[in-house]
C-alpha cells in the first residue's frame, strides 16, 4: 500500500498539489508575485502528466485559454494577484453567462494598482464577487492552511465541474508563501468529481438544454456542435433576444448556486456554543483570530471564532444565527472594510466592529484580543 | 519547549535566509516529530533589502504563523538588526555578525557576535554558506532541534557536490556556538 509522507510545502505548491490531484491538466497563466510558484509548479508538473501549461502574453490571453482549454474537456487552471484578476474579470463574467467550469486562484497582495506586490492583504474580496458587470454567481473559497489549500483547491474543481461555473480559490500572501508539514492524499481519499458526460447522440444536444439546471457539458470538438457566445442565448448557445429566454436564463445561473448554498458553505466554528463575544474571520487573519479566542478563554472570557471556508455565497444563516445570540461580533480583515459589511448585513441585533489593517503586515492576535476585551 | 519557540533569520535578500528557515523549519516538523511554520518577508528587490524569514516551532498546533516574541534571532546586516531587534524578547537570543553589525542594540536579551561571514569566506572559501554555519550556531545555542536532525535537514536540501562543504560549515557552526555558550 502507498504511504502518506510528510512533507514540508509552500502554500502555493500545495495548490499545485491539489489541482493535479483533481486532474487538472490544463494551465495557462502570466506569472505575478505572490502568485509565482503555482506557475512555476504546473509549468513542471503538468507536462510529466500529458498536459498543457502555457506562459501566455498576459492576465487576459490566459483566462482566455484556461476557458478555451476547458470547454474541450479539460479541468483548467489560471493564477493570478490582484493587478491581473482586474484583467481577468471581463472573462470571468463570460466564464459564468457561458457556464464554462474553472478555477482561478486569485492570491492577494496589497492594492490597489500593483500595490505592494510582497505585502499580504485581504482587499479581494468584493473584487471576487462583484468584479465582473452584470448579475453573475459566485463561489470563492477562502483556505487559511497549507493543508487546506490543498483540499480547497479540490473542491475548487468539483464545485466548477458540478456548477458549471468559475470557481475562485481565494487567499492572502502569508498563507500562500508559508511552509507548513503536510500529508499529501492518496489516490482516492479525497472526492473528485468528474465532469457530467452528455446523455444524448450528438445530433440532439444542447450546451444549454433547458431541461436541466446544470446541463452536460459536451467536451468542443468531439462530435457535439455548438455555439459559444457572450450573448445572451437560446439552449442551442445561439444568440437570442426572447425576453422570456433572457430572465429564464438570468436567474437559473444565479439559482443554480443559489439553491444549493447548503452544499456550498463550508464553516469552522471554534468555542462558538457558549460564547458572548465572536469573530469572524478568514485565511491568515482566522490564525491571528484563533490565537486571540485562546487567549480569551484562558482569561476567562467567552469568546468564539467563526471562520468561513467558502467566501461566496456569503454564509449568511450561520452568522444570522451567530447573530441573534451573541453580544458582539469583531470582524478584522485585511482591508479598509469588506466583509464586516456582509456580517452586518446578517447580524441585526449583535454590534458589529471592523478591525483593519492595510499597511503589509498582518492583524496580529494582540489587536484582536484588545478588541475581544472591549466587549467584555 | 514552552508552547511556541519563535526564531527570526533576518539579514539582506540573497543571503539564504528564507532557506535557512525552510531548514529549521523541516528539522523540526519532518526530520523530528514537532509542528513548524515557516513565513517570510521580504521587499520587491531580489537582491538587497531587509529581508527575513520567521520558524515557530511548537508541540501544539500552530496558530498564528508570525512571531510575537522572540526566542532566538540571527541578524546579518545592521539594517535587518536594526530594523527588527526589537520583538526578542528579555532573556532570549540575538546573535548578530561580527563584521556587519557594529551599532550594537541594547535589550533585556542575550546578545552574541561572531564573525560567521568572515569565517565562511576564512576557513571554507565560501560565503554562501555563512547561513549554515548560522543555523549551526543556532541549532547548538538553543537546542531546539537536534544536530542530527538539523544535518539531515540541510543534506536534503543541498546539491550533491556541496554535501561535504556543507557539512563542514555545520560543524564550524556548532564548534564555535559552543565556545559562545
Amino acid at each position: 500500500m502507498a504511504e502518506r509522507k510528510k512533507k514540508l510545502l509552500q502554500g502555493n505548491d500545495a495548490c499545485v498539489e491539489g489541482a493535479l490531484y483533481a486532474g487538472c491538466r490544463f494551465y495557462a497563466g502570466y506569472p505575478i508575485t505572490p502568485s509565482t510558484e503555482i506557475a512555476e509548479g504546473m509549468s513542471v508538473r503538468l507536462p510529466k502528466l500529458g498536459g498543457k501549461f502555457i506562459q501566455m502574453e498576459d492576465e487576459i490571453a490566459s483566462i482566455a485559454a484556461a476557458i478555451g482549454a476547458s470547454l474541450t474537456g479539460l479541468k483548467s487552471l489560471t493564477a493570478t494577484s490582484g493587478p491581473g484578476l482586474s484583467l481577468k474579470q471581463e472573462c470571468i463574467g463570460y466564464a459564468c453567462l457561458t457556464e464554462v467550469p474553472l478555477v482561478i486562484v486569485n492570491v492577494m497582495r496589497g492594492g490597489p494598482s500593483t500595490g505592494y506586490p510582497t505585502g499580504p492583504s485581504q482587499s479581494d474580496l468584493m473584487a471576487a464577487k462583484w468584479g465582473a458587470h452584470g448579475d453573475h454567481p459566485a463561489i470563492s473559497l477562502a483556505p487559511q492552511s497549507v493543508q487546506e489549500i490543498l483540499t480547497e483547491t479540490v473542491r475548487a474543481f468539483n464545485l466548477a465541474e458540478r456548477f458549471r461555473t468559475p470557481v475562485m480559490v481565494l487567499y492572502d500572501e502569508i498563507v500562500g508563501h508559508m511552509r507548513e508539514p503536510i500529508t499529501l492524499p492518496l489516490p482516492g481519499e479525497l472526492e473528485v468529481i468528474d465532469r457530467a458526460k452528455a446523455a444524448c447522440r450528438p445530433e440532439e444536444y444542447f450546451p444549454y438544454d433547458d431541461r436541466y439546471e446544470v446541463a452536460p457539458l459536451a467536451p468542443f470538438g468531439a462530435g457535439y456542435r455548438f455555439h459559444v457566445t457572450g450573448l445572451n442565448h437560446k439552449q442551442d448557445g445561439f444568440p437570442t433576444n426572447d425576453s422570456n429566454i433572457i430572465r429564464a436564463n438570468n436567474e437559473r445561473i444565479m439559482n443554480k448556486i443559489e439553491n444549493h448554498k447548503d452544499e456550498i458553505c463550508l464553516n469552522e466554528a471554534i468555542d462558538l456554543d457558549d460564547a458572548e463575544i465572536a469573530v469572524v474571520a478568514i485565511g491568515s487573519t482566522a490564525r491571528s483570530a484563533r490565537y486571540a479566542v485562546k487567549e480569551a478563554r484562558a482569561a476567562g472570557i467567552k469568546a468564539g471564532l467563526l471562520r468561513p471556508i467558502t467566501m461566496w455565497p456569503f454564509p449568511d444563516k450561520a452568522v444570522k444565527e451567530l447573530g441573534s445570540r451573541v453580544k458582539a461580533i469583531i470582524v478584522p480583515e485585511l482591508n479598509l472594510g469588506q466583509m464586516v459589511h456582509e456580517v452586518e448585513r446578517c447580524s441585526k441585533k449583535a454590534q458589529v466592529t471592523g478591525i483593519h489593517r492595510v499597511d503589509g503586515e498582518p492583524i496580529t492576535p494582540a489587536q484582536i484580543l484588545e478588541a475581544i476585551r472591549k466587549h467584555k | 519547549m514552552g508552547a511556541r519557540y519563535e526564531i527570526r533569520f533576518s539579514g539582506s535578500g540573497g543571503q539564504g535566509m528564507i532557506l535557512a528557515g525552510i531548514i529549521m523549519a523541516e528539522a523540526a516538523s519532518i526530520y523530528e516529530d514537532k509542528n513548524a511554520v515557516q513565513s517570510q518577508s521580504y521587499g520587491p528587490e531580489s537582491r538587497g533589502g531587509a529581508s527575513k524569514a520567521e520558524v515557530i516551532i511548537s508541540n501544539q498546533p500552530i496558530d498564528y504563523p508570525k512571531s510575537t516574541s522572540i526566542d532566538c534571532m540571527l541578524a546579518m546586516t545592521q539594517e535587518a538588526c536594526t530594523k527588527y531587534y526589537k520583538d526578542v524578547k528579555a532573556g532570549g537570543i540575538l546573535l548578530v555578525d561580527t563584521d556587519e553589525v557594529k551599532t550594537l542594540p541594547k535589550g533585556g536579551f542575550r546578545l552574541l557576535s561572531f564573525p560567521i561571514i568572515e569565517t565562511a569566506r576564512k576557513e571554507l572559501g565560501k560565503t554562501i554558506v555563512a547561513n549554515i554555519i548560522s543555523l549551526g550556531m543556532i541549532t547548538e545555542l538553543t537546542g531546539i532541534v537536534s544536530r542530527e536532525s538539523i544535518e539531515k535537514s540541510v543534506l536534503s536540501r543541498v546539491p550533491a557536490a556541496f554535501l561535504d562543504l556543507n557539512k563542514k560549515a555545520l560543524a564550524i557552526g556548532f564548534e564555535r556556538a559552543a565556545a559562545l555558550k
